[in-house]
Parts: structure tokens; sequence; C-alpha cells
């Protein structure tokens, strides 16, 4: 696909009508996670949105991310998407190898220098540099190196994002986070063990229709995906607020679906969007399979002290309010998702009184 | 050796009805609100199903509240089809976007007379227009 066609024209040549164009902007506006009235205002911009160029790098890391992208549910949307963004250069998924596809690299750096989106997966080794590289570039070198002309940064998974995993004690390389060393660029972090590739593909898809990076949290995250915790929005909620918990994996609380808190649920301190954008096309999420969130897109996540051992706080306030309106007589579930983030806003300060710290007591 | 069967404490669930976490209730309420708007000032809302906490049985439970009624239209894109049906109450609308393979891609309760995509859109018309033209100028050069 050239870079001067815009998306509205390739889709109508690929033989979409405006209809499907309707389909195609409201999936995704659904997959950006906002509210449907934005709709025509990114039918608009997607109309006129033209094809950025894309450089993705792999360090440290399972390639988990990739094959989560390269496995998402939705071929059609994700696809248009990903061919209209189209990547340059992509080392774990090109044919080409060592000095013909650093040679690409530099291509595509320098046709498109200083607008560029760059992707990294995985974290960067600086402890000693031998542990990971590419065509004998160190992954932190490649790294300063391509970040110099790009427009923005994505560090998709908690690798990326916060060194994840290689970082776990002891930290034998010396791992790093793309944020550790780059100071001078916006970075949007995507983390996740793995991201869920909507949501990938949902930052990408802002950034495609829109050309900003889209609002973050202190983590560096995308508050449309990472604003609230899975815990304010999971279906289990009215068992926690009711004190119903599964105590064991085969008791009879676990088979009527109650609360996993007891059995570690690190959900109430975790900000992801599983619970309502969920895993395989929609089908399930941990919590739904029955076990507990370990909080993998949380940094430093694999040293909390155990994914069984329960959160140290067992109410917040949350809870607290969500709970007199129960008890109030009020309906649970999706009014409560609402009723938590009024809540939550009123009590922000409060709630979060559940930190990162209280798991390392 | 024969045996009885060893006492193991199985369970098995009831298949005949969907256990529902209570998530299906509070959005007809707020369906019942939209149909109110609608009446009153032709407000039209769109509620995205994907931003709703849904547990198992959820869906289906709201799939069998809001039943079917006298309209359900397929249509057939060149990314996937889509399934615009009417509930059994007039103006409630399910739409549901699949890809090519069949999968769900996104999912709306949509509030309104006639769903958007229903509708003959001008781009499409024009096109439309533009081949109509072509096919009569071709029998006329027959
Ligand atoms: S603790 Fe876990 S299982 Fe329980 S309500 Fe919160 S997120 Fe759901
Ligand atoms: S439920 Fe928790 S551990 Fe599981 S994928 Fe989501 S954020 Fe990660």
């Amino acid at each position: 696909m050239s870079y001067d066609k815009t998306l509205g024209e390739a889709l109508r040549r690929q033989g979409v009508s405006r209809r499907g164009f309707m389909k195609f902007c409201a999936t995704t506006a659904s997959l950006m996670a906002l509210p449907p009235s934005m709709v025509p205002a990114i039918a608009a911009a997607l109309e006129q949105a033209r094809r950025p160029s894309v450089i993705w790098l792999s360090f440290q890391e399972c390639t988990g991310c990739t094959e989560s992208l390269t496995r998402s549910h939705s071929p059609t949307v994700e696809g248009l998407i990903l061919g209209q963004i189209s990547l340059d250069y992509h080392h774990t998924l090109q044919a080409a190898a060592d000095s013909a596809a650093e040679h690409a690299r530099e291509e595509a750096m320098k046709e498109n220098y200083g607008k560029y989106l760059l992707i990294v997966d995985g974290s960067i080794p600086v402890g000693n540099p031998g542990y990971s590289t590419i065509a004998g570039i160190s992954n932190k070198d490649m790294l300063l190196e391509t970040a110099k002309g790009a427009a923005a940064i994505v560090s998709v998974g908690t690798c990326a994002a916060y060194g994840g995993i290689p970082k776990a004690n002891p930290n034998p390389t010396g791992a790093v986070a793309v944020s550790d060393l780059i100071k001078d660029k916006p970075i949007i972090n995507v983390p996740g063990c793995p991201p869920i590739p909507v949501v990938i593909t949902g930052v990408l898809a802002h950034y495609l229709t829109f050309g900003t990076i889209p609002e973050l949290d202190d983590a560096g995250r995308p508050k449309v995906f990472y604003g609230e915790t899975i815990h304010d929005r999971c279906y289990r909620r009215p068992f926690y607020d009711k004190g119903l918990f599964a105590e064991s994996f085969d008791d009879e609380g676990a088979r009527k679906g109650w609360c996993l808190f007891k059995l570690g649920c690190k959900a109430p301190v975790t900000y992801n969007a599983c619970a309502t954008t969920k895993w395989n096309a929609g089908t399930s999420f941990p919590i739904q399979s029955g076990h507990g969130c370990i909080g993998c897109s949380e940094p430093n996540f694999w040293d909390l002290g155990g994914f069984y051992k329960a959160l140290s706080v067992p109410n917040d306030p949350v809870t607290l309010v969500a709970g007199a309106a129960a008890a109030a007589g009020v309906a649970a579930g999706a009014a409560m998702a609402m009723r938590n983030r009024k809540a939550k806003a009123d009590a922000k300060s409060k709630h979060q009184t559940v930190t990162i710290d209280d798991l390392e007591k | 050796m024969i045996g009885r069967p060893i006492d193991i404490p199985i369970r098995a669930e009831n298949g005949d009805e969907p256990v529902s976490h209570g998530n299906a209730l509070p959005l007809l309420h707020e369906v019942r609100h939209a149909l109110e708007r609608l009446l009153a000032a032709g407000e039209e809302t769109v509620i995205d199903l994907r931003s709703i906490p849904m547990g198992p049985g959820d869906e289906a439970r709201l799939e069998a509240e809001l039943g079917t009624g006298e309209v359900s239209a397929r249509l057939e894109t060149a990314i996937g089809p889509s399934v615009a049906l009417e509930t059994r109450f007039p103006g409630v609308w399910l739409i549901t976007h699949y890809n090519s393979e069949e999968q769900i891609l996104s999912r709306f309760i949509e509030v309104t007379e006639v769903p958007a995509i229903l509708r003959s859109q001008p781009e499409d018309v024009r096109e439309g227009l533009d081949s109509l033209s072509e096919q009569l100028l071709q029998q006329t050069n027959e």
C-alpha cells in the first residue's frame, strides 16, 4: 500500500462500501474503548488517515507479545489496520535476517525520519549487553539509535514497559524498561504478559486515527484501557461485596463462581481491560475460567510475593460505598460498574490505600 | 475388582438455564430510559456491549429478555456479515458485526427507529447510479 493513499480510498478500492466503512468505524471505536457517540469523528479521521511507517524492535522477550498480536481474533478489521500501518521492519516476522534486515531498518528510518512509530517488545539488558544482540548490535545501542528518529514509542508488553520477567529478582541481565533509557520521546506503555491483542491494535488504531497518543496514566498506560482495575469491572464483584469467597479451587464457593480474592486474585490492584474486552474473541478471561488475576500488567508483578497469596487489605473504600448501595437495594452488575466509577472518583485518594506496597508486606 | 463407583463430590451444573450474574437487568433499565428519550425527544442511543462487564450467562439472559421482533436483516459487506435485529421491543435493535470468519467483532444495542447501517448511503447510491448508467449505456450501444 502506498503512503499517499488515505484509508478511506484504500478501503473503497478493496470494495468496501460506505456501510462496510461504518461497520469498520463502529468496531474501531469499540476497539479503542471510545463511546459510540465518537463514531462520526472517528469516521472523519479514518477517512483521511494515511499509512504511518512502523518499526518494531524485539529485545529480551518470549515472542508472546507478537504471538498475541498476530493471533488476534478479528483478521479483517485488525488486518486492515495493520495492512494500513504496515510494518517496515519486524525482525521476528520478516524473512530477511542480519545485515539485509538491518539495511531495511536503516532505510525505513532514513525515509521517515522523525515520523515513524517505534514499537518495542522485550526489556533491554544493560548489565551485560552480550545477553541479547541483533546482528551484533546490542539492544541498548539499537534502541537509542532507532528512537532518535521516532515520533513516538509504544512499549508493548510488561517487559518493554517495566522490565517484566527478565527484570524479576535477581535480574541476572540487568534488564531495564524502554522508559529507563529514553527520556525525550513520548512513550506509550501497553503492558500485559502478553497484552490483550485488541488493546495493542486499539492503541495503534488510536494513533492511526487521531495521529496523537492517547491520554496516559501515571504508569504511562492509555487510560481508556487501563483506567480501571479489573476488580472494578469484574462480574464476580457482587460476591466480593457480599463477602462470598471461594476458599479453595474445588469447594462449593468455587463451583458457584464466588469471588477469588482469598485465592490470591490481584485484580484489585491491577489496571487492565480483561474484565470487559476479555480474551480469545471475547470468550473469557482468567477470572471467568476460575483463576485469580496474577497482575501481569503491573510493574514487578513477578515479585509480588506469590500468585496464591491474598492481598493484605480485604476492603477498600469503593467496596464500602458499593456495599452500602447494594444494601439500599440498587441492582448490581453493570450498574455497579458505573457506581464504582463514581465512587472511585469520590474516593480516589482513599482507594489508592490498596497499593503494590501492601502486596510486598 | 468390581466395586461401587467412588464417591467423588462432583456436581454437574444444570445446563437448562444459564447462570446469570445480574448484569442483564440494569442494562434493560438503561434501555427503557433510552426508549423514553426516543419517544419524547427523538434522541437515539447506542450501547457498546463490549464495554459492559458480562459474566457467563449474562449475554444469553439479555438476548432472551430482548427476544426477537418483526425485523431481522443480514448485511453482506466486504469485511464480513452484520445482523440487525429488531427485538421484541420496537425501537430496540441488536446489531452484531462479524468478520469474514463469522467471529463477532463488535455488538451494540441501538435504540432508534432505524439503525443507520440499514439505510442506503449517499456514497454507495452514487456508485450505484454510475454503474446503472453504465449498464444502460452498454445496452443502448448493443
Ligand atoms: S477479587 Fe478478583 S474475583 Fe473477586 S471480585 Fe475482585 S476481580 Fe473479581
Ligand atoms: S486477568 Fe490479570 S493476570 Fe490475567 S491477563 Fe488480565 S491482567 Fe493479566
